[in-house]
């Protein structure tokens, strides 16, 4: 028994120093994330390592651990935390034609340091029972006394909606931007809720009318109970368009397998794989040449807003800033 | 001064390290407050959340002692149908984490849920109904969460009391409800106000119970400087402003104690259950089984129901890695803490100055310090040694060394160490008060001493006080995240991380069936030391 079990660890230490082995930091649920890697492992050989935890403490241990860190990839969601690790010079340039070829530049960083590889958009739903979508128009309009009493929103604590109120200050500058949130806070129909699913199902039993929340939670609530008068609507369409965000990643300043990392990356654009990364969380592909899944396809094509993803990083804290001044909590 | 007259308090201090040294990190954070973020929290934040977290701390803490206490006195000296069941299973809600009862009781309890979803179908409106995400809402919640501290600790301490001290009470002719205010709620009070002072840190502590109330405390706080301004050195500096005020309040509790005795008078023979007749035997069944129903069975069969939409995904082999993984886990990290505890309290006893108690005080001031800061606390320090190491034993290491110490199942465990000490401590110390000078005394004439005084005398007594320390920090790491997370092995994935990858992109329903894991698992040690108390 000994001997077998010391050949069997001899065979792992050896193992693992032979195969080719990358390194991910990651907080996107592994379950999301898992099945596509263990893909790649079948096509390449390489073996893929996943350390989950949330952004904030995967930042720091990327911080203290410096040149020693095991990370090659450090991979979240929301552009404004991949601008921070970035802005913490965690991250480190990629140059690489086929990133840039399969992801639309306002879906990465700027300076190459990160990559979407997951849309996510962000707009309008609806009670079908009490409202019509031509009653329907924009995040704006929300913001309107006609709303009063109807609306619901998620917590100003999750960073979809700093991104949201971020990306406002891009297009809109500050006072138009206050000028829209503070009149949410008017019409809000109760307490803001912890959750976007939780906001949805309020939607769906009356509680209010309209709110806004991310694609693939109404994706998924649907799925489990389809006859929930919830619909979608396409917002800001007249407009510069909806608002999306991104899940991406970046390679880390001090990777050990670049190279390895890069090459994960570029696979993970490709159309090949695009649709195992969206799909399985029902988002949208960021490679433009890629359709998204079938029940995702049916709620329509829509145009979503150009305006640079980072943006919602630069001006995050203005953003929370701004919604504490006007009382979302 | 001599090394004997030393060697407890060099044993506190060694033992405070690993509290002090991440409570450093987050304290030297003090010196270069960022102007700009604090005014916006002073303008904006700081005075709503200070009364919110005032109001919490004063209803919880009100709230946990009105039932833990009442109910501990319930089971220990009188004796109504369903006491033997209610006796351990009042202990049950603490195996589940806060936040997933959090989030049951408001699906149950909010406008969607089924409740008032069923009084719109029948009278056509619910507006009548409060709303549960109300501070009352909260108040209520953590109160159901956290009351099973004080409950067994001062069960406890109702069971060790020795019938003798009531006896003397009855014989100056108290009844037995004027001997609870008199005599048994005075002598329980080491035990009482450390089952609250460990509801309190962890309501203290607590964010994500709290973030699902959307009631912003002061942890709220903490984490808008860290994660919504990217201040960390920010959020170390209002953890250690929590961090300073809990250590003052437990400072100022003990001088208010002063030199008061809890031994017991006589052996500890347990008191003769008083037999509860007619309306008040219905009185005390109706309220143990109300409190049991609203902090434990309605949050379990609204997992249940959860789970069963979504079994056939997560019910697989990974399922059973994670519960090993976290059994295993958590009954190394009960087995140091409870050892670290013991010879922390011990030291105490032997040495009684005030500074070998200040260092014995910082040692559990971990567990009010919001998790995930804490993990940041002891993360950084290891990874600094780490690299230092690597630095200097470069030549002789494998290429592309990443870590030494770090990612190691020790360093793990020193972290719970540094979490949990007071969940230990507080149990543990508490059953040390009961041992009298004169018992000592009786042993070193027998010719005791040194350790043998301590393994003969000591341990045997603080038996029921080890186990009950045990058990708390068994459930308390089970439920653990942030430092699970942040310092696991590779590989080391447990039940707590499963539910954070689940809940992390919001899949609350299928976060059900490892929530429920948690909690058939944390019923095991409970069982255990329900067995052991009744064969004792």
């Amino acid at each position: 028994m000994k001997p077998m079990l010391l050949a069997a660890m001899i065979a792992a230490i050896s193992g693992s120093a032979f195969a080719e082995e990358v390194v991910i930091y990651s907080s996107r649920g592994e379950q999301l994330i898992k099945p596509i890697l263990d893909v790649y492992k079948k096509e390449t050989g390489v073996d893929v390592k996943l350390v989950s935890d949330k952004e904030g403490p995967l930042m720091e241990r990327l911080r203290a651990e410096g040149s020693n860190t095991p990370a090659d990839i450090l991979m979240t969601v929301d552009a404004g935390n991949l601008w921070q690790a970035s802005n913490m010079g965690l991250l480190k340039a990629v140059k690489s034609p086929t990133l840039n070829a399969n992801i639309p530049v306002h879906l990465r960083d700027p300076k190459n340091e990160w990559f979407g590889l997951s849309v996510r958009a962000r707009t309008l739903f609806y009670n079908t029972q009490k409202v019509k979508p031509g009653q329907l128009s924009s995040y704006e309009d929300l913001a309107d006394p006609k709303w009063k009493g109807k609306l619901c929103l998620r917590t100003s604590k999750k960073v979809y909606n700093q991104s949201l109120v971020a990306m406002f200050l891009a297009e809109y500058g500050p006072v138009k931007t206050e000028r829209i949130v503070k009149g949410w806070m008017d019409n809000l129909a109760t307490d803001v809720f912890p959750d976007d699913t939780k906001m949805l199902e309020a939607i769906a039993a009356g509680q209010c009318e309209v709110g806004i929340a991310n694609t693939y939670y109404y994706g998924r609530l649907m799925k489990k109970t389809p006859n929930l008068p919830v619909g979608l609507f396409w917002a800001n369409q007249n407009g510069k368009g909806s608002h999306v965000n991104v899940s991406g990643a970046g390679v880390t300043r001090y990777a050990k397998n670049e190279k390895g990392a890069v090459k994960l990356l570029e696979w993970l654009s490709s159309a090949k794989a695009q649709n195992l990364y969206a799909d399985v969380d029902m988002e949208y592909p960021v490679n433009t040449k890629v359709k998204p899944a079938p029940e995702v396809a049916a709620w329509g094509p829509f145009k979503s807003s150009l305006i640079n993803v980072s943006n919602a990083g630069t001006r995050q804290a203005d953003a929370v800033k701004l919604m504490d001044r006007v009382g979302y909590k | 001064m001599q090394w004997s007259a030393m060697r407890w308090r060099v044993v506190v201090v060694f033992i405070s390290l690993v509290t002090l040294i991440p409570l450093s990190v987050i304290f030297a954070s003090i010196g270069s407050p960022d102007a700009a973020i604090w005014s916006h929290l002073i303008d904006y934040q700081l005075p709503g959340i200070l009364l919110n977290t005032l109001w919490l701390v004063l209803g919880v803490g009100s709230g946990v002692f009105l039932i833990g206490v009442p109910l501990a006195w319930l089971v220990s000296v009188y004796d109504f149908p369903g006491r033997r069941f209610f006796t351990w299973a009042l202990m049950l809600p603490l195996a589940m984490p806060a936040y997933v009862m959090a989030f049951s009781q408001l699906g149950l309890l909010e406008f969607t849920g089924p409740i008032q979803t069923w009084l719109r179908d029948t009278y056509g409106t619910s507006s009548w109904v409060p709303s549960a995400r109300s501070t009352g809402g909260v108040i209520v919640i953590l109160t159901l969460a956290f009351y099973p501290y004080v409950y067994l600790l001062a069960r406890n301490a109702f069971s060790t009391m020795g019938r003798r001290a009531l006896e003397v009470g009855q014989s100056l002719g108290l009844s037995r409800s004027q001997g609870f205010w008199r005599v048994a709620l005075p002598m329980a009070r080491p035990w009482i106000i450390g089952g609250m002072t460990l509801a309190l840190m962890e309501t203290l502590a607590d964010f994500g119970a709290v973030a699902i109330f959307n009631y912003d405390t002061f942890t709220n706080a903490i984490y808008k400087a860290w994660f919504s301004f990217f201040s960390l050195d920010t959020a170390k500096q209002l953890a250690s402003l929590l961090v300073t005020m809990v250590f003052v309040l437990v400072w100022f509790e003990q001088s208010a104690r002063g030199r008061r005795a809890y031994t017991q008078a006589g052996r500890a023979a347990p008191l003769p259950r008083l037999r509860l007749g007619g309306w008040r035997a219905v009185g005390a069944t109706l309220l143990a089984a109300l409190v049991f129903a609203l902090a434990f069975a309605l949050p379990v069969v609204q997992l249940v129901f959860w789970a069963v939409s979504v079994w056939v995904e997560e019910l697989n082999a990974d399922l059973a890695a994670y519960v090993g993984r976290s059994l295993l886990l958590s009954l190394m990290a009960a087995a140091l803490v409870a050892a670290v505890a013991l010879l922390l309290s011990y030291a105490q006893r032997r040495d009684k100055r005030m500074t070998t108690h200040a260092f014995a005080k910082i040692a559990t001031l971990g567990y009010a310090v919001p998790g995930t800061v804490l993990a940041v606390g002891v993360f950084v320090p290891i990874a600094w040694l780490d690299n230092a190491l690597i630095d200097v034993f470069k030549d002789w290491l494998p290429e592309g060394t990443t870590a030494i110490l770090k990612g190691t199942l020790l360093i793990m465990l020193l972290a719970f160490v540094a979490r949990f000490l007071a969940v230990g401590h507080s149990a543990i110390d508490a059953a040390m008060h009961r041992i009298t000078a004169s018992q000592e005394e009786a042993a070193r004439i027998l010719g005791y001493s040194g350790w043998r005084l301590a393994a003969r005398l000591h341990l045997p007594l603080l038996t029921g006080g080890i186990l009950t320390a045990m058990l708390m920090v068994f459930v308390d790491v089970m439920k653990e995240m942030p430092i699970t997370l942040m310092t696991r092995p590779f590989g080391w994935d447990t039940l707590s991380v499963r539910i954070f990858n689940l809940t992390a992109e919001g899949q609350w329903d299928r976060a059900a069936l490892p929530a429920i894991a948690i909690v058939l698992a944390g019923l095991i040690p409970v069982i255990l030391l329900s067995r052991q108390k009744d064969s004792a």
